[in-house]
């Protein structure tokens, strides 16, 4: 019979490789995410957001 | 499937109904003919929904990803990248199993009872189109014009997007006087095209998100990292394959980049081998040992 105390975790070194590579992403989204509205992006695509895309409705 | 196991995938309905009409609050914009111009305009919902449908309170991450790719090289387009970051490392393909409105539209559009197109090896190979779309279409083009001409073209929503012609097209024109007298050859192939990949839908399940959308190519490249995917229990799966053969979409193994993470196969494992996030749950796990004493 097969036990399931352990079932469902990642087995460790594993485990702790994927968990880095998701900390890395995220942190590198965060900054990305920070350093973009630093820049303007927040802006840029609220400009471009609040105004009707012709292109997406097939006029323009 | 029983009542029982239909639970989970009502919840699920009630989830992407619920997200589709928070994305769409702006209700008086259906009666207006007018967009929102809020300040939340400038946050990307994590779905395929037009900017342009009237209702829409969000960015479309899409036509913003572009609109940044358009901007190159003067501005680099981390606002988008950190977005797209953020929401594959946490959510992934979750995000089309759950929070895509246009998602919710195929799915009920394929609950239309006709002779149904099995999934094949054919429909596997045709499933690759969508990173030919991301890479042509979302990408390369937007940056040619940027470089070449100095012009700002969202190729895909330009050319392609359905969601775009749906929820923004035909509802600003039917509002719009002005519009409709604008509409040309451009619009008649974005119609074309939408009824073509709506009319698929009935017959071929969730159509679009397997062959043609860019957003779901974007967020499977997340497949193995996100945290809240679908998982299989290794230790308790016995391999039987009935999770791959009651799935819809052209996975090979339960969580790869073709999954949406809409759980459907979770409820018909005879073993409980199937899980969402990184870990199963105690309580999950308490019931398995006892069951198994």
């Amino acid at each position: 019979m097969k036990k399931a105390s352990n079932a469902g975790r990642e087995t460790p070194p594993q485990g702790k490789r994927l968990t880095a590579v998701r900390l890395l992403i995220a942190g590198a989204g965060a900054l990305s995410l920070a350093l973009g509205i630093a820049q303007g992006g927040y802006q840029d695509t609220l400009a471009k957001a609040v105004r009707i895309c012709l292109e997406c409705v097939g006029i323009g | 499937m029983d009542k029982k196991h239909n639970r989970p995938e009502f919840r699920r309905k009630c989830i992407q109904l619920v997200s589709a009409l928070l994305y769409n609050a702006n209700l008086p914009g259906f009666a207006s003919g007018s967009i929102y111009k809020g300040a939340s305009k400038g946050v990307c919902v994590p779905g395929l929904n037009c900017y342009s449908c009237p209702g829409a309170v969000g960015s479309c991450p899409l036509g913003a990803l572009q609109n940044a790719l358009s901007s190159l090289p003067r501005k680099l387009p981390l606002y988008i990248a950190g977005f797209f970051l953020l929401t594959g490392i946490v959510l992934g393909r979750v995000v089309c199993g759950f929070l895509c409105p246009f998602g919710l539209i195929q799915e009920l559009l394929h609950k239309i009872p006709t002779p149904k197109i099995k999934k094949s090896a054919w429909t596997r190979r045709l499933s690759w189109l969508k990173y030919v779309i991301l890479v042509v279409f979302v990408t390369a083009l937007p940056i040619w014009y940027a470089f070449a001409k100095g012009l700002p073209v969202p190729a895909f929503c330009k050319y392609i997007c359905p969601a775009g012609t749906l929820e923004g097209g035909f509802p600003l024109l039917a509002l719009r006087e002005e519009y409709r007298a604008a509409a040309g050859a451009l619009f008649s192939w974005k119609t074309l095209l939408c009824v073509v990949i709506l009319a698929l839908c009935v017959f071929l399940y969730r159509a679009f998100c397997r062959f043609l959308c860019p957003l779901g190519a974007i967020y499977s490249l997340f497949s193995r990292l996100a945290l809240l995917a679908v998982r299989v229990d290794k230790d308790l799966c016995d391999h039987c394959g009935a999770c791959v053969r009651v799935c819809q979409m052209d996975v090979k193994r339960v969580g790869d980049h073709e999954c949406i993470h809409c759980g459907q196969c979770a409820q018909i494992c005879h073993k409980q081998a199937i899980y969402f996030g990184k870990e199963r749950k105690p309580c999950i796990q308490a019931k398995q040992e006892n069951s198994s004493r």
